[in-house]
């Protein structure tokens, strides 16, 4: 196990350095010449000049690359070209309810979603499961951004039973959540029931039958814990959606988190803002993959560890 | 001489096999697609919006631009089916000409980003080696990227607009593709008949274009519909959070933008565009699922 961590700590080495080298790329690709965009509009001449010098923007592409990486290592990504203030500063202040919100939504997709797909799998073709199954559909077929504002129209404004926008209580958490979380749910719910039903049809849960146990010991002690397996690997993926995710969801709801930050940022052309949002969701997402994968491997004794 | 033209006939043999195949296969499609209902519906529904982008200019009561103060944010009624928004202007006929900025932005961004995948994912299940290791490790760090954040870093350095929107969201299709398209190719090179090909004396490009790729298109096919369901989403999410098709264009993700704004007065703003976004990716779906089935019996028990 020890060893097979080592592995995939190893093998994401190179993935890291690829989303920075890509997130470097994104102020390269901006048309113009960089240290003029840097110095803000109406800069002097001097000042641009002196911009270059220092971030070494007259230097080879490569060694800018390299004291890039250096600088992200160390913490520094550099400054916001709105107020100067260091980028990480203002991820720090946001990044913890970006997290907030997705640890709610993963709970909500993973809670919601294994419930579903357990009561379409128990009477597969009866009507719960095709009620299931269709909100499912439905769940992975309705943009979050939309179902966010029909939520808000009717439980924050319709009924007032919830507060509009913010980040304030905790009755401000459910509805962003529940729009975050709810196209996982579906997914989750559907492999869920395609799972459980394949699981059902094996030999073992035969035998468990004919030994006969009672109907939620099978459920639940035999065919859930296997049916499972895949399930994890779907969750893990729907994690990285989900990030991308919080970047409509923060709009819609006025959520000062790091997906709002972002967008807030390429409207205003913050470049380094930008630059360092994306790559720390990018980080956390690989280290979530990681995390994922190691779990997969606690779950699913099966797979040989070498 | 003789051992080269038994070897013709042998080739052409496998081939013809092989084509029969095919065309077995297509005939189970058409009529497992045909017995699947989802799948009908959501085909019907793909079509019915096709067929509005072309219809528009006809069914459009009003023109989709004209600005009319005096007749300004009115409910659904006769005149104004779904109401007219801020400036007076006819949501239905917006709706209308928006589907083909809509259905336009999805299929170019798929194509753009499964001829890319597709390519790259020959190359690299054909020739293997480094030049796979290489291919590979760089869809690993497109697919690092969580989500649409792909699509909004290239936003931010190529700038706001819906041709750009077209671009990154094709980029991030781009390792679905190819995946899936470099794992069928790893599969297919081993048969038979493509030895018989090769010893035959064609060249790579045809071997890979002529012989390999149609024998490969089912789950492009399959991934290609799910993935314009998935493209048109976050397309109208781009275009949502302003950094897509900019006012007064009628593109559903910016009027939905728009109809936030009056989510209190006038709900009708926002709700009948995120409709149309919904019932078609919901079309997609439906349609990709029974696709799957159809094209995949693996997946079908």
């Amino acid at each position: 196990m020890f060893l097979f961590i080592l592995k995939r700590l190893a093998q994401i080495v190179p993935v890291i350095l690829g989303v920075t080298l890509v997130v470097f790329l994104i102020m390269q690709m901006v048309p113009g010449d960089s240290a003029v965009i840097l110095a803000g509009e109406g800069a002097s001449k001097e000042t641009v000049e002196e911009l270059r010098e220092n971030l070494g923007l007259n230097k080879p592409l490569h060694e800018q690359y390299l004291s890039y990486i250096g600088n992200v290592f160390q913490g520094d990504f550099g400054n916001s070209l709105k107020n100067n203030q260091p980028v990480l500063d203002e991820i720090l202040i946001r990044l913890p309810i970006t997290m907030e919100l997705a640890f709610f939504s993963i709970l909500i997709t993973i809670v919601l979603g294994l419930i579903a797909g357990i009561i379409s799998a128990i009477r597969p073709y009866s009507f719960s499961d095709i009620g299931v199954m269709v909100v499912a559909l439905l769940g992975i077929s309705l943009p979050s951004f939309w179902l966010g504002l029909l939520l808000m129209y009717v439980f924050s404004i319709k009924l007032q039973w919830l507060p509009v926008a913010g980040w304030d209580s905790a009755a401000h958490i459910i509805l962003p959540a529940i729009t975050l979380g709810a196209g996982g749910a579906a997914i989750v719910a559907r492999m869920t029931r395609s799972s459980m039903l394949e699981v059902v049809g094996q030999d073992y849960v035969r035998t468990a039958r004919a030994k006969g146990l009672k109907e939620h010991v099978i459920i639940y002690k035999h065919a859930l814990r296997n049916a499972l397996i895949p399930v994890i690997t779907v969750v893990g993926l729907q994690f990285g959606s989900l990030l991308g995710g919080t970047v409509l969801v923060e709009s819609v709801f006025a959520i000062n988190g790091i997906g709002r930050m972002i967008v807030d940022a390429i409207r205003t052309r913050d470049i380094p803002m930008v630059q360092g949002g994306v790559l720390i969701a990018s980080l956390v997402f690989v280290f979530v993959n990681l995390l994922v994968d190691i779990m997969y491997r606690v779950f699913n004794k099966r797979i040989d560890l070498n | 001489m003789t051992v080269n033209a038994s070897l013709v006939v042998d080739t052409a043999e496998l081939l013809l096999a092989r084509r029969q195949v095919r065309s077995e296969k297509r005939k189970a499609f058409f009529s497992a697609i045909g017995q699947n209902k989802a799948a009908v519906v959501g085909g019907i529904i793909i079509l019915l919006y096709i067929s509005m982008t072309f219809l528009a200019p006809i069914l459009a009561p009003y023109d989709p631009y004209e600005i009319n103060l005096k007749d300004k944010l009115q409910s659904p009624s006769v005149d104004h089916w779904m109401g007219t928004d801020d400036k007076g202007r006819d949501i239905l006929s917006r709706i209308l000409y928006g589907s083909r900025l809509s259905l336009g932005v999805g299929f170019s961004s798929v194509f753009f980003g499964a001829s890319i995948g597709i390519i790259l994912g020959l190359v690299a299940g054909y020739y293997g080696k480094w030049i796979d290791t290489i291919i590979s490790r760089c869809l690993d760090v497109m697919l690092a990227f969580p989500g649409i954040l792909l699509a909004l870093a290239i936003i931010s350095a190529l700038g706001p607009s819906l041709i750009n929107v077209t671009v990154a969201v094709g980029v991030f299709s781009i390792p679905l593709f190819a995946r899936i398209v470099r794992g069928s190719t790893m599969e297919v090179k081993q048969l038979e008949y493509i030895d018989a090909i090769r010893t035959l004396g064609a060249n790579d490009f045809i071997i890979i274009f002529r012989h390999i790729f149609p024998n490969i298109l089912s789950p492009i096919i399959v991934q290609g519909t799910m993935r314009l369901a998935t493209a048109i989403l976050s397309a109208a999410g781009l275009s949502f959070l302003g950094l897509g098709a900019q006012p007064p264009s009628p593109e559903w993700g910016a009027m939905l933008s728009s109809g936030r704004d009056f989510i209190f007065s006038a709900p009708y703003m926002a709700i009948f565009p995120g409709l149309m976004i919904s019932i078609l990716v919901l079309g997609f779906n439906l349609f990709g699922d029974g696709l799957r089935d159809a094209l995949d019996p693996r997946m079908k028990k």
